[in-house]
C-alpha cells in the first residue's frame, strides 16, 4: 500500500497523525502532513486507511 | 442481501463506500434526498460556513456522483423517504414508490432548528445545504448588515467569517457566553472576548422577540428591547435529528434513532443508524449520546459498514470537533463538562493555546487553538485514560 499527501489540499488538521502516528508526522513549521513510511507496512495499513478516511480535506491518497 | 441506505451526505456516502471497500457484494441502494442538489447528493458541509461563504467563486462539489456510485455497483435513487414499514421491510418514497430491504441504514442526519414564532421572510436564512450557503453569500453584499442568531460553533463561525469579510455583524445568544456547550463557561467566555475584540457586536443573555420588515427583513427585535437593523439574518440555533419519516415505524426515536454500541437500532432487526441521526450507547462514557460532528459521521459509517460486512465493531471513539475562527483552528477532543476545571497548559487564551479540562481526578477534555502540534501529547493521554495529575505533569 502506498500513501501520499497532496500538500496543496492539506490544511494541517493533524487528524492523520493522530490516527496513524507511525505513518504521518506533522511538519514543525506549518503543521502539514509528512509521510513517514511508504510503502506502508502491512501492520500499519488499517491505520493509514483510517487516516485517509478521516482527513477532512481528503488530502491523503491510498493506492 | 439488499442493503438500503437512506440519506446521501457524509455518513451515508461513507457507508456505501465502506461496504464495498470491505468486500461486501450485497445489492446496495442509496436513497438521496438532499434538497436543491443534483441527484440528491449533499456536498461536504464544513466549508459552507468557512471558505465557501468567504469567497464569491468558491464551489462545492457533491460528496459522490452517479458515475462513482455506478462504478461501485451502488444504485442511486434520488428522492425523499417518507415512511418505514419494518414488517414488510420497505421504505416508502415521496411519490408513492417504495424500496425493499434486508438491512436498512438510517443516514438522514439533522436539519436546522427554526425559531418558533419567527415568520420566514426573505433575508432570513438557515445554513445546512450548499444552496443555503450560496443564498447567504449572495445576500451578504458589501454593505449588508448581518445578524446571526445563536452562538454555538456554527453561529460563532459564521459571525467570524462574515466579520473577516468586513461586514457589520451582530450576534444574539441567550446564554452569557458563546460556544458554551462545546467549550464550557470559562473557555467560552475567553473566546467570547475575542469575538468582541474582533468587532462582532455581541448581544448576550437576550433572545429574539421578533422580526421587522414585511417584504424582506429590516431588523431584529430583542427581548431586552434592543432593535438591531438587519439586511441578512442567519439562524444558527441548533439542529434536530431527521426522524420524521420514521414516526410510527416502531423504532425508538428519542432525539435520534436509539442504538446500541454497534449502532444497531434497539428493538428492531437489521436496522442501523449513522452520523448526526444516531444516538448510541457510548462505551467510553456509559451514557447515550448523539454527536453532530464531521468525524463522528465518518467513524459511524466505518463501524456500520464493518458490522454489515460481518466484522463486529464498536463505536467508542473519542469525540472530536473543529471550527475555524478566532484566527486559527479551534479543536476540541473529548467532553468539556460544565463544572469542570480548566487549565491552560500551553500558550495563553489571547493567542494560540492548549487547555485541558476535567474533574474528579480525571482528564476529560482538550481544547486547542492554532496548536495542533502541542495538542498531540495531551490527546494521547486522553485516549489512554490518563488522570488529571498526569496531564498536568506533562504540561
Ligand atoms: C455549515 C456547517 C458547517 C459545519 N462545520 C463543521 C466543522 O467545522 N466541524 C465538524 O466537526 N462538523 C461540522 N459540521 C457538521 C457536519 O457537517 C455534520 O456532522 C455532518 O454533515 C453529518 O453528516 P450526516 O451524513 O450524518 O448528516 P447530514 O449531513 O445532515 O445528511 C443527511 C442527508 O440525508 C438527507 N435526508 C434527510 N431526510 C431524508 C429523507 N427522508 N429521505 C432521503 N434523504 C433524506 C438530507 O437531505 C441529507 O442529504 C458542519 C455542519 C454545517 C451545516
Ligand atoms: S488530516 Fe489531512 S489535512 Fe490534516 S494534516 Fe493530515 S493530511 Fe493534512
Amino acid at each position: 500500500m502506498h500513501v501520499s499527501v497532496d500538500l496543496n489540499v492539506c490544511q494541517g488538521h493533524g487528524v492523520c497523525h493522530m490516527t496513524a502516528p507511525d505513518v504521518f508526522e506533522l511538519d514543525e513549521e506549518d503543521g502539514h502532513a509528512i509521510v513517514m513510511v511508504d510503502p506502508v507496512p502491512a501492520e500499519l495499513e488499517a491505520d493509514a486507511q483510517l487516516a485517509a478516511d478521516s482527513c477532512p480535506e481528503r488530502a491523503i491518497t491510498v493506492s | 442481501m439488499r442493503i438500503v441506505v437512506v440519506g446521501a451526505s457524509l455518513a451515508g456516502v461513507r457507508t456505501v463506500e465502506g461496504l464495498r471497500r470491505r468486500g461486501s457484494d450485497a445489492d446496495v441502494v442509496l436513497v438521496a434526498g438532499e434538497p436543491g442538489a443534483a441527484d440528491g447528493v449533499a456536498v461536504d458541509r464544513p466549508p459552507l460556513s468557512k471558505a465557501f461563504l468567504a469567497s464569491p467563486d468558491a464551489e462545492a462539489a457533491p460528496l459522490t456522483t452517479r458515475e462513482k456510485l455506478g462504478a461501485l455497483g451502488v444504485e442511486l435513487v434520488p428522492g425523499r423517504a417518507v415512511d418505514l414499514d419494518l414488517g414488510a421491510r420497505r421504505v416508502g418514497l415521496h411519490g408513492g414508490e417504495s424500496v425493499a430491504f434486508d438491512r436498512l441504514v438510517v443516514a438522514t442526519g439533522s436539519s436546522p432548528r427554526t425559531v418558533p414564532g419567527l415568520e420566514p421572510v426573505p433575508g432570513v436564512f438557515t445554513l445546512r445545504t450548499a444552496a443555503d450557503a450560496a443564498a447567504i453569500r449572495a445576500a451578504c453584499t458589501e454593505d449588508a448588515r448581518v445578524v446571526v442568531v445563536g452562538g454555538g460553533f456554527i453561529g460563532a463561525e459564521v459571525a467570524w467569517t462574515l466579520r473577516q469579510l468586513g461586514r457589520p455583524v451582530a450576534l444574539v445568544e441567550p446564554l452569557p457566553t458563546l460556544m458554551v456547550r462545546g467549550l464550557g463557561p470559562e473557555l467560552g467566555a475567553a473566546m467570547t472576548r475575542r469575538h468582541a475584540a474582533a468587532g462582532v457586536d455581541l448581544h448576550l443573555g437576550t433572545s429574539v422577540a421578533g422580526l421587522e420588515g414585511r417584504d424582506r427583513v429590516e431588523g431584529v427585535r430583542l427581548t431586552d428591547g434592543t432593535r438591531l437593523p438587519a439586511d441578512v439574518v442567519v439562524l444558527g440555533v441548533g439542529t434536530v435529528p431527521e426522524t420524521g419519516w420514521l414516526a410510527g415505524s416502531g423504532l425508538d426515536l428519542r432525539d435520534g434513532v436509539v442504538c446500541d454500541e454497534h449502532l444497531a437500532a434497539v428493538g428492531a432487526e437489521g436496522v442501523h443508524a449513522v452520523g448526526d441521526v444516531a444516538r448510541w450507547h457510548h462505551p467510553r462514557y456509559g451514557v447515550d449520546v448523539r454527536v453532530e460532528h464531521w468525524t463522528n459521521a465518518v467513524e459511524t459509517a466505518g463501524v456500520v459498514a464493518a458490522d454489515l460486512a460481518g466484522e463486529r465493531a464498536v463505536h467508542d471513539a473519542l469525540p472530536y470537533v473543529w471550527t475555524d475562527q478566532l484566527g486559527g483552528r479551534l479543536q476540541v477532543f473529548g467532553q468539556v463538562r460544565p463544572g469542570d476545571e480548566v487549565r491552560v497548559v500551553s500558550g495563553d487564551l489571547d493567542g494560540s493555546f492548549v487547555a485541558i479540562t476535567g474533574g474528579e481526578g480525571q482528564l476529560r477534555g482538550l481544547v486547542g487553538l492554532g496548536a495542533v502540534k502541542q495538542l498531540m501529547p495531551f490527546r494521547r493521554l486522553l485516549l489512554a485514560g490518563a488522570g488529571w495529575d498526569e496531564a498536568l505533569a506533562a504540561a
